[in-house]
């Protein structure tokens, strides 16, 4: 049997899940990757996307995540989400309006470096909007 | 000398006052609850947030590679203070207590020849504040219609921050709030919020962890996109504790008002009381006195 770690979810408002998990898979800004038991120490960036845990008895537990970053210890692992919420609590107007506020982030940026940071989160929106509710 | 009359009016027009306090004092209590709930729900992530950024600071270092949020502008001309107060009055000096400190630091600040844009959030502050500084307000904010002080607040006074920040607008941001103690104690409390500056890495243990760390994609990226993470959280942090430093300032003089009014009751009371004896014996007396005289 897979070994466990401490698994932390915390949005500013909150402390969403603190509990032993065996693996999560985060989404990375360059990718999804799973963690499990003795990973290596590692600090990551998130894009929005869903972290999906699983515990000892198999049972898969999905939270969406809006941007934010990875602690990963070795036998602890914390997700910093700028904010989160459960994947039954979503809410497809929540994620349309994020939308339209990134399509305006987009617009008004000052210079290329914020409208591409800009543009490169409203894709990841978009994605995930496609992920989570099948049109 | 107020008539019997008067004297019951008063008596029942501080009855109602010390009701409305007693009520006051007994919202402000339950708001203080749920306030104090809250910064401490939020407390987790600060934390955290504190000790990666002290951590990853470290590894990059004060170099090159440091985001513009933490190095500065290199200048130190044009000051934002940021001054967070109540939306409403009635709680003591809670409101004054922050103004006048912000007032001592802008007007240090305007004496050394600096330049001084303010920034107010919440009502009061800029009652206050307008009178003194009125020109150099640049922008003002308030939360009246805000029932729970969530992130996406902190994320509006940031965001209008940043924008400042990106157009050359100021150099150095100082933000003022009241750090909640206890009921009882509310500290006016100055903080740098930019240019960041890293927390100070816990001596000891840690430091052999810090170098064996990977970073995804480099720490100096994670580094830019953190930064503007930890003033948000430092923002949110500062309204929260406002919110339950005013509840507990609210509540404290709340509590004094009822008390007081009691006071008050107390002593219209005895003089109402007195009035009526006197006036008892002295239509005794005639009564006597028109009898003796028969």
């Amino acid at each position: 049997m897979a070994n466990s770690f401490t698994f932390e979810l915390v949005s500013p408002e909150q402390l969403l899940v603190s509990r032993e998990i065996t693996s999560v898979v985060i989404p990375g800004s360059e990718g999804d990757m799973t963690v499990m038991a003795d990973h290596a120490p590692t600090m990551a960036t998130i894009r929005p996307g869903i972290v999906t845990l699983a515990g000892a008895d198999g049972q898969e537990d999905r939270y969406v995540v809006f941007g934010g970053f990875a602690d990963i210890l070795p036998d602890a692992c914390t997700v910093l989400a700028e904010s989160a919420i459960h994947v039954d609590a979503i809410d497809a107007e929540m994620i349309k309006a994020q939308i339209a506020s990134a399509e305006k982030a987009v617009v008004e940026a000052q210079h290329d470096v914020q409208q591409q940071k800009a543009r490169e989160f409203l894709d990841q929106l978009t994605t995930l909007q496609g992920a989570i509710l099948p049109a | 000398m107020p008539s019997l009359k008067d004297l019951k009016n008063r008596i029942a027009s501080v009855k109602a006052t010390q009701k409305i306090t007693k009520a006051m004092q007994m919202v402000a209590a339950a708001k203080l609850r749920r306030a104090q709930e809250a910064a401490e729900a939020a407390r987790p992530y600060s934390q955290r947030m504190a000790s990666v950024m002290a951590n990853i600071a470290q590894a990059v270092g004060g170099g090159d590679d440091a985001p513009a949020i933490m190095t500065g502008t290199g200048k130190d001309d044009t000051h934002l203070v940021i001054v967070a107060t109540a939306e409403r009055g009635l709680c003591g000096g809670f409101n004054s207590a922050i103004a006048r400190h912000a007032r001592d630091h802008i007007r240090q600040l305007l004496a050394a020849g600096k330049t001084v844009k303010i920034m107010c959030v919440g009502k009061k502050g800029y009652d206050i504040l307008r009178r003194e500084f009125a020109s150099l307000i640049i922008e003002r904010i308030t939360f009246r219609e805000v029932k729970r002080m969530s992130f996406a607040e902190a994320e509006l006074v940031a965001g209008k921050v940043f924008a400042l920040y990106d157009a050359g607008e100021f150099d150095v941001c100082t933000l003022f709030y009241s750090e909640f103690q206890s009921v009882i104690s509310q500290v006016p409390t100055k903080q740098q919020i930019i240019p960041v500056k890293a927390p100070e890495i816990e001596q000891g243990a840690e430091s052999g962890a810090v170098a064996a760390y990977e970073y995804e994609p480099d720490a100096s990226a994670i580094l830019a996109d953190l930064a503007p993470r930890s003033v948000k959280v430092q923002i949110f942090r500062a309204l929260l504790e406002n919110v339950a430093g005013e509840m507990g300032a609210k509540m404290s003089a709340m509590d004094n008002a009822t008390r007081n009014a009691g006071e008050m009751i107390d002593k219209l009371s005895l003089s109402y009381n007195r009035q009526r004896q006197a006036q008892i014996t002295k239509e005794l007396i005639e009564i006597i006195s028109g009898a003796e005289a028969l």
